[in-house]
């Protein structure tokens, strides 16, 4: 084990995105995640990187846009409606295959919303806010240490996928400090190394090959309707190879939540007190929320006998993937904060105890 | 799985709340504990309010949140007192300071310990600029959450440079309260 | 026998779907055979906007990427981090620079970004089919303001090299026209002088190129010349704003 450091979440992905060769971050204050940025402006330089305070959201993804393109490794962060506002260049950053890694440090809405933690942009980074057929793979950390090893891992698999991976965590993740063990630090492509590691990449032509264009416009529909079904297997890929679940208590559980990020941590601590007083909890917690875990939800047996989505979102935005996994097998409830209000482990309890009563 | 010492830091912004929190991880770090320190925060980043939940075990923590039940409530100014000390579990440790708190707590069941922050370091260090951390000094003492031995090697990671002169005076004032 | 003119190897030998008489094919070659002259064009990275220009990529035999619609400055800034040692410019019309995307080109300007932008001023929406741009002169018709632009309703177009040299990371700026050979000789040397001062890492250089859009404006080729210099250069001086020594 390498050694340990308390370091807020914040912190700990922008360590570790340096660590992953990350050399050029793009980003708008926005409580709250606005360590990142900070971290960003006095570290990436001394690394030979790239920091640029952008004039705003629009203006940082599409500073990332420009130096994805360009064969940069390349980090934004943001929070809830900063990532709204992003959503026209992550559908076309998607589009034209280029790895960025986003992350969103979710905060209560809609709207400007508050500045505490929530959950309710589920739909928006699993989804794809922005228009189009297209996904983004989305990481769900929940833990200090996770930050640091999924967003790790994120920077491949953006490049291996050649597309947007969004890591969604929200402000209790973002603000907190945990013992972290970081990851090793790897050597950066830049330069005119880019030229052969990503072959993809504007570098000039230097009349070694034909000039490339990045192109989004297709305006013979047939040719994009071509072009939508040439890069769609990676996403069916992604849904074969990248589902990713952590399971708490599960294996004789009758009453099975679901739950991400810090509400699984939550929910765990919920879990244990529901056995002290004999009921049998368990907790299927997605590492990605996209693709989502459905093969965690196939060996659930006969013993269950409710599901429970476990979220900070009215809507329960997460709720609507646990009830296409369970397929009707099993009656699913929600229990649920919003706004930026928090679950705590004694609602858990009494509002599972309450489901029981009514059932 | 043992229960996580759930310590409970508030005050106002500039008192040091935060870094009390900070040292006492970074002591739980060190001893190879599992810990997690959770911010309050928002727009009121200088005189308003700050605190901070530190919790403490040999466990993995489930969560960094608690809204009630806390073992331990430092108040390090009256309006944290009375906001938060009906949520210390009975029997739970309540450190006042007294050097800014002139009012007394309601609860008569729980474990009360007064420490008179700048006084102690004007008096045992010389300055109050130690005052904060005679009261970490006073939770280490009382609660046992982590070991007084371990601060050295805390102060050494966590004041550099121009801060590392006050580390001698900051480990004085960690047992410059004694209890009554 | 000597060739007196040549298709530059700048551009791709490829059919442009620009309308006839429009400018647009001037200001393309212009570029190119400026890169062309410093043996840069395999080494430049060019951003195109959304608006008529948006396929230039396919016209200019070199790298290039399509910006959404008004974020060209943002793109090259990211562009120009990881290839610094680069030529990178972007080609915006006015829809793009001076509505959709005024936050983007004033900000690359005001961070002294050491990139050029070719800003294609022809007062008109000519993609979409003739709309009122922010450059729209007042009382000039679009099919947005059918009985001309009125400024109690619409304001007052924008005179963005004005705006644009008032930025002190902007070094130079210049407004030009390619409305006779004499005068697209100089929008050639601004074009010049604007990589110039990208070479030499001075700053941001900006050059304004007053363009013809007879589609839209209702008129012949010709006819859209005369209009462009009776009425746009009385409303938008050519001229050299801004130029930083040594250029």
């Amino acid at each position: 084990m390498s050694e340990k450091h308390l370091k807020k979440g914040n912190e700990a992905f922008a360590i570790a995105a340096i660590n992953a060769g990350c050399r050029y971050y793009f980003g708008y204050p926005i409580t709250p995640q606005n360590e990142v940025p900070e971290y960003m402006s006095r570290e990436l330089a001394k690394v030979g990187g790239s920091f640029i305070q952008a004039e705003s959201e629009l203006g940082a993804i599409n500073m990332a846009y420009g130096a994805a393109a360009a064969g940069g490794r390349v980090l934004l962060s943001s929070s809830s409606p900063g990532i709204a506002l992003m959503q026209e260049s992550i559908s076309l950053i998607a589009s034209v295959e280029l790895p960025v890694v986003i992350i969103n440090v979710m905060r209560g809405g809609p709207g400007i919303g508050s500045i505490q933690p929530s959950q309710a942009d589920y739909e928006q980074v699993t989804r794809g806010g922005g228009n189009g057929d297209y996904r983004t793979i989305v990481f769900a950390p929940s833990s200090i240490q996770e930050t640091a090893d999924m967003i790790y891992k994120a920077f491949d698999i953006a490049e291996e996928y050649r597309n947007p991976v969004i890591i969604c965590a929200d402000g209790m993740l973002g603000q907190m400090m945990e013992p972290v063990s970081l990851p090793p630090a790897r050597e950066p492509v830049m330069g005119d190394a880019i030229r052969e590691a990503k072959p993809y990449a504007l570098t000039g032509h230097r009349w070694e090959r034909e000039r490339h264009a990045i192109n989004s416009v297709w305006l013979q529909q047939d040719l994009l309707e071509e072009y939508i079904d040439s890069y769609w297997p990676k996403f069916e890929k992604a849904e074969r190879e990248l589902q990713d679940w952590e399971e708490f208590m599960l294996d004789d559980a009758e009453i099975v939540f679901v739950s991400y990020g810090s509400t699984a941590r939550i929910t765990k601590d919920a879990i244990q007190t529901l056995r002290k007083e004999g009921i049998k909890a368990g907790l299927i917690r997605p590492k990605l929320i996209w693709p989502f875990p459905f093969k965690a939800f196939e060996k659930l047996g006969d013993n269950v006998k409710n599901v429970v989505s476990v979220e900070l979102s009215k809507a329960g935005q997460l709720m609507q993937d646990v009830k296409m996994a369970v397929e009707g097998k099993y009656p699913v409830s929600l229990i649920n904060r919003y706004g930026g209000m928090l679950l705590s482990p004694d609602e858990i309890v009494e509002r599972t105890k309450k489901l029981l009563e009514v059932k | 799985m043992s229960e996580a010492k759930k310590i409970f830091i508030a005050g106002f912004g500039g008192q040091g709340v935060l870094l009390i929190g900070q040292l006492l991880s970074y002591g739980a770090m060190y001893q190879d504990k599992e810990v997690t320190w959770m911010p309050s925060y928002g727009p009121e980043m200088r005189g308003g309010t700050a605190n901070c939940t530190v919790c403490i075990s040999d466990d993995p923590i489930a969560s960094p949140f608690v809204s009630d039940n806390f073992d331990v409530l430092i108040a390090m100014n009256a309006p944290s007192l009375e906001k938060f000390e009906g949520n210390l579990k009975p029997g739970g440790e309540l450190f006042i300071n007294t050097s800014v708190v002139h009012i007394d707590t309601k609860r008569t069941d729980v474990n009360v310990h007064k420490v008179d922050c700048n006084r102690i370091a004007i008096e045992e260090v010389g300055s109050d600029k130690s005052a904060n951390m005679v009261m970490l000094g006073a939770i280490i003492n009382v609660t046992k959450a982590i070991d007084l031995d371990i601060m050295e090697k805390v102060f050494d990671h966590v004041f550099t440079g121009g801060k590392a002169k006050f580390i001698p005076s900051n480990l004085k004032a960690l047992t410059a309260w004694k209890p009554e | 026998m000597k060739p007196v003119f040549e298709y530059t190897r700048g551009m791709r030998e490829k059919q442009q779907h620009y309308c006839p008489g429009c400018t647009h094919g001037i200001a393309h070659r212009l570029i190119m055979e400026v890169l062309d002259e410093r043996d840069a064009l395999g080494n430049t990275i060019g951003v195109s906007p959304v608006g008529c220009s948006i396929v230039a990529h396919q016209y200019m035999n070199i790298d290039m990427l399509e910006a959404p619609h008004g974020r060209a400055p943002a793109v090259a800034s990211g562009i120009k981090r990881v290839h610094p040692e680069a030529y990178v410019f972007t080609y915006q019309g006015d829809g793009d620079l001076a509505s959709i995307g005024t936050s983007e080109i004033i900000h690359a300007a005001e961070r002294g970004e050491k990139f050029c932008t070719f800003f294609i001023n022809n007062a008109i929406y000519g993609m979409t089919g003739g709309q009122m741009a922010p450059t729209t002169l007042v009382g000039q018709k679009a099919t947005t303001c059918v009985a001309g632009r009125d400024p109690k309703q619409a304001g007052f177009p924008l005179r963005m090299s004005e705006i644009i040299s008032q930025i002190d990371g902007a070094v130079y700026v210049e407004r030009v026209t390619v409305t006779t050979p004499g005068d697209i000789r100089k929008a050639k040397k601004a074009i010049e002088r604007a990589f110039n001062v990208q070479e030499q890492k001075l700053g941001f250089a900006f050059v304004e190129i007053l363009s013809t859009c007879p589609t839209n404006w209702g008129m012949t080729p010709v006819a859209a010349i005369d209009w462009l210099r009776e009425n746009m250069i009385p409303y938008y001086p050519v001229k050299q704003f801004k130029c930083v020594e040594g250029v």
